[in-house]
């Protein structure tokens, strides 16, 4: 039996629009009541009481799109390490991708994922199946059983699922389960280059990947998914015809979704300057148009989710030439600071920032946590607002040190992180 | 010449060689001003001088190269250096940890110049930041080529009396050419007019923001040119990945008589070597001792090396210098 009391605290919930001072009650890991009317006078004795000193109480962040190293590359980052990441990122549900070793391609391996993280990682974590065998794009994999198993959605990861009748045969099977399929969408032929197509890449003598090499494979999910039903939701778009595209089809009445990566949110393609291989992420940082218009599809919700895109690379591949440098950056400790930057500069709300991050992944993935409600899961985050920091790349938790934003400033963060009910982060 | 004799005093303000980028009008015509000294001295019966008397040079090529490791490795002995040439293999061993390792490796050893190809573009800087010497880049992957550009600026002006004005074509695949990139870089800052031609396929995105004029038409586009400088096309790109054939690639983009015609009376023809004869240009025409500069090119080509070299060590600490 626990109680756990946090008062005076701004009550956020963006799933509801909730905004107001108080306090929350945590009985045995859930939500049991919320409310100014929970006052000193009323604790029941014994409750553990946490002064919140008026900071913001949100539901803990949900994460849709995490690369680890388990199994098969632990060096880079254990589930262990990445949960640490998330809960000093305000993370409380990580959701990993199947691009390990071996892929999580069978019931066995979801079990696997399962175990590890209840047995060694500090917040909530399901995995993604692989939608094809060996993520090899040929043959469909056991999609009801590996739902069965906890599978929370299907992908390839960084894989597209090039072939046009092997994806139109997974959307229509899934569609039966009404499984959610997560699309890389990058045409494989097209997206042979190393950074965004442009003046930049042509004067630094790196080949380029294209707009069109994503736009291309997500016109013809949407055909596919016009045909199919079915759920599908683009994994990150990049460039400002992918919001478009997606704009109309929802307008349509497709039932498509799609997320951004925090990164793309706040960098653009002039952040590669002179080969900086960290800031080699895909699909590639664009222009600052494309940019743009990303920030503003978040904002008016034809962008759903924004993720971390948590990628750990070491340094073995990461410190080569641009065109021999693995993709990707890590995220898990930066995606709320870069997030808040967008409502200190006033371009996105914050209600439509955390909503990117809490309730509306959850409901994609089908989880039972992201709500500020009575009988909810006591999965939660303090934020500070505003206070100014500096990123120390050495002092972040993730087992790779790979980050986009090494020496950046920052307002706001996590001060700290509850996962059912139990505090596991806080800062100093 | 004799250790005793001077070369012109410079102003060159610069740790490394990495690219033409970066370099003002005044660094170029410094340098180029130099190399002309070293085309007297390397005339001479007595080609050796001793500027880097006791300075330790290494060449080191991670793609084969027979004539601008040469040119460097000669420039450096008539200048008084010592000289090691390193030739890597890098499908022998992972292709980056040969390059940091490598880097880390040769500055142990002390050089003071170390001069660098790589297949990669960005190689280069990337290995300038881990050692402690000068860097020239010898050719970075499709970025940059310095030295070509500058030897080919030199042996322009040397024909021509001057870059300013003139207009430059350069043809072929300008896609993956370090060679046109340091070579636009360098005309636009001298003053010339630069005009490409290619077909579209072996042109990079954005070209015409490189203050370049673009033509997909080899006979209208050397229209009023006064220099030709023809491109390699490597032979695996003419397969039908970027064009067609051999054939047809010669036919409407490889340089012959016939077509050299419709450019100025006077234009001259050159090439970076290695060339493809019968494919990028006709062999009457790269022998041709009237219009063809391919062979000054490469005399040209140590002149500038010995300029460069000598002065990125005038910056270098002064201890060793008798």
């Amino acid at each position: 039996m626990s109680l756990i009391i946090l008062k005076n605290a701004r009550l956020f919930d963006p799933a509801t629009g909730y905004d107001q001072k108080g306090s929350l009650v945590i009985r045995n890991g859930l939500i049991e009541a919320l409310g100014p009317d929970i006052t000193q006078k009323n604790i029941p004795v014994g409750a553990d009481v946490i002064d919140c000193k008026g900071h913001l109480l949100a539901p803990g962040l949900v994460d849709m799109r995490v690369f680890t190293g388990e199994p098969g590359a632990e060096h880079r980052e254990t589930l262990a390490t990445a949960s640490h990441a998330a809960a000093a990122g305000g993370v409380t549900t990580v959701i990993v991708m199947p691009n390990t070793h071996p892929v999580i391609d069978d019931v066995a391996i979801v079990d696997y994922i399962e175990r590890r993280a209840r047995d060694t990682a500090i917040v909530h974590v399901h995995p993604m199946a692989a939608l094809t065998k060996g993520l090899q794009g040929e043959e469909m994999t056991e999609i009801g059983l590996l739902r069965e198993a906890g599978a929370v959605a299907f992908t390839d990861g960084v894989k597209s699922v090039a072939n046009s009748l092997v994806m139109r045969r997974a959307l229509s099977y899934a569609a039966s389960f009404g499984a959610l399929i997560v699309q890389h969408a990058e045409d494989p032929h097209l997206s042979r280059g190393v950074m965004n197509e442009s003046e930049l890449a042509s004067r630094l003598g790196l080949a380029g990947i294209p707009s069109m090499a994503e736009t291309i494979m997500i016109e013809r999910d949407l055909r596919l998914l016009e045909a199919t039903g079915g759920r599908l939701h683009i994994a990150q778009i990049s460039c400002a015809a992918s919001v478009d595209i997606i704009a109309r089809a929802k307008k349509n009445g497709l039932q498509v979704t799609c997320g951004v990566s925090a990164a793309h949110l706040q960098l653009n393609e002039n952040d590669v300057g002179p080969y900086r291989t960290f800031f080699k992420l895909s699909p590639p940082l664009r222009s600052e148009v494309d940019r743009r218009a990303l920030v503003a599809g978040l904002a008016n919700g034809t962008i759903d989710v924004i993720v971390s895109s948590h990628d750990p690379q070491d340094s073995e591949v990461k410190r080569r030439p641009f065109a021999e440098a693995t993709f990707g950056a890590i995220g898990l400790e930066t995606l709320l600071p870069v997030a808040l930057s967008l409502y200190h500069n006033g371009d996105v709300p914050l209600s439509r920032l955390l909503a990117a991050m809490t309730h509306v992944p959850a409901d994609l993935l089908g989880l039972k946590t992201a709500r500020l409600q009575p009988g909810q899961p006591a999965d939660l985050v303090l934020i500070d607002l505003d206070a100014p920091w500096m990123l120390d790349a050495a002092k972040l938790k993730s087992a790779s040190k790979n980050t986009n934003f090494e020496d950046r400033r920052f307002q706001g963060h996590a001060i700290r992180t509850i996962v059912g009910g139990r505090t596991v982060f806080t800062r100093g | 010449m004799t250790s005793t004799d001077r070369q012109p005093e410079i102003i060159f303000p610069h740790r490394h060689l990495l690219g033409i980028e970066g370099l003002s009008k005044n660094d170029i015509i410094a340098l180029l001003d130099l190399a002309d000294t070293y085309v007297v001295q390397n005339r001479q019966v007595d080609k050796k001088g001793s500027v880097l008397r006791g300075r330790t040079q290494i060449n080191l090529f991670f793609e084969a190269s027979t004539r601008t490791q040469s040119s460097f490795e000669l420039a450096g002995k008539r200048l008084g250096a010592d000289v090691m040439n390193m030739s890597v293999n890098s499908s022998s061993v992972k292709k980056g940890e040969t390059l940091i390792d490598t880097a880390v490796t040769l500055n142990a050893m002390h050089p003071d110049l170390i001069i660098i190809r790589h297949q990669d573009s960005g190689a280069v800087e990337l290995l300038a930041q881990k050692v402690g010497c000068s860097v020239i880049n010898a050719g970075d992957g499709s970025h940059e080529h310095p030295t070509q550009a500058l030897l080919d600026a030199l042996t322009i002006r040397r024909r021509k009396g001057k870059i300013e004005g003139l207009l430059v074509a350069i043809c072929g695949d300008v896609l993956h050419s370090r060679v046109a990139r340091s070579n636009i870089l360098l005309l636009n800052a001298m003053g010339a007019r630069v005009r490409v031609i290619a077909p579209p396929t072996l042109l990079p995105v954005g070209i015409e923001r490189f203050g370049v004029e673009v033509s997909h038409d080899m006979i209208k586009g050397l229209e009023g040119c006064d220099i030709v400088m023809m491109l390699r096309l490597q032979l695996e790109r003419m397969t039908g990945s970027y064009v067609p054939s051999q054939r047809e690639y010669f036919h409407y983009y490889g340089l012959d008589h016939a077509k050299l015609a419709h450019a100025r009376p006077d234009a001259l023809v050159m090439h970076p070597g290695p060339m493809n004869r019968g494919v990028e240009i006709d062999s009457a025409v790269a022998d041709d001792i009237n219009r063809s500069l391919i062979r000054e090119q490469v005399e040209m080509g140590v002149a500038v090396r010995m300029a460069v070299l000598d002065a990125l060590a005038r910056n270098l600490p002064n201890e060793a210098r008798a």
